[in-house]
């Protein structure tokens, strides 16, 4: 166990991008009505990365590259490993929309580059490759949301195993995508308010209620 | 053969999505692995997938794979020839 003078983990920054709005820190950046592929290209032109990969994700890869973008893009950890960045997401529908697909065109001629996309973990690799990271990275499959188990996982890779740690949620299945993105870090130096499951869910409320 | 050249380039762009490019600014002679095009091994899968649905050639022999994908050239000059058979 941890000794009292011990840091604690401490949030940093959200990004949410839900409903064709793309919300940084409690702050609507950008919003459209543009159908989900094209909103998705939106976004990754707003971005400013030069990152021609990620016209060959699937949708919920460049959702979650987008989520990570956004949440990365001001809000940088000085001095911090590789080894120290560490991921964990979680969402309801695992890839069961990049699954159907494959299949459906499987029929008539498989497709490698959508094959490597059959996995839900592939879009933590597609943050790690792009950010460099190279800590631990895990991703659960839950109906919803699960605040608790999140804050405490990370929590836990936190007084152990990393400095710092982007998680939260993101789904896509059938043109409906939800993605929230937290950075929590724990080296001693940076500020903020201590990681709870108190502080997420007021920061998914306040999300809910911005217009 | 040219015809074919801007076929191909067709076909690759749209079936390896590479959205950022158009077909008319890939170089006929360009690399377009690694340091050219830039892409990659799932790429070159693709490509395989292309010859055998587009113009029915299965590479027989994977070691060819370099040479063949090379530039969009050599891959025009290697469907004239096997479809010629």
């Amino acid at each position: 166990m941890s000794s009292s003078s011990a840091s604690l983990p401490t949030f940093v920054a959200s990004c949410f991008i839900h409903q064709g709005k793309l919300v940084v820190n409690g702050n609507v950046v950008f919003s459209s009505k543009a159908p989900v592929e094209s909103f998705f290209t939106e976004l990754y032109i707003l971005s400013g990365a030069n990152y021609p990969k990620f016209y060959k994700m699937d949708a919920q890869s460049q959702l979650a590259f987008l989520c990570a973008e956004f949440l990365l893009k001001d809000n940088t950890v000085k001095d911090t490993s590789p080894f120290d960045w560490s991921v964990v997401l979680s969402c309801a529908n695992s890839s069961n929309d990049t699954d159907i697909k494959y299949w459906e065109n499987a029929r008539q001629a498989p497709s490698p580059a959508a094959f490597v996309y059959t996995l839900p973990n592939v879009m933590l690799g597609e943050i790690c490759i792009r950010h460099g990271f190279k800590g631990e990275n895990s991703c659960f499959i839950f109906n919803t949301f699960d605040t608790a188990f999140q804050v405490n996982y990370v929590n836990s890779l936190l007084e152990k195993r990393a400095k710092v740690c982007v998680h939260g949620w993101v789904n896509f299945f059938k043109e409906e995508y939800a993605a929230f993105l937290f950075l929590t870090v724990n080296n001693g130096e940076t500020e903020g308010e201590l990681h709870s499951p108190e502080l997420i869910n007021k920061t998914i409320s306040n999300y809910a209620g911005i217009d | 053969m040219q015809e074919l050249i801007n076929t191909l380039k067709q076909q690759i762009v749209e079936q390896l999505n590479l959205k950022h490019i158009k077909p008319e600014e890939i170089g006929d002679d360009q690399p377009l692995f690694v340091d050219g095009l830039g892409l990659d091994s799932i790429d070159a899968l693709e490509l395989i997938v292309l010859l055998q649905q587009k113009y029915g050639i299965k590479l027989a022999n994977p070691e060819e794979g370099p040479k063949v994908f090379h530039t969009v050239r050599a891959l025009a000059e290697f469907i004239t020839a096997n479809q010629k058979k």
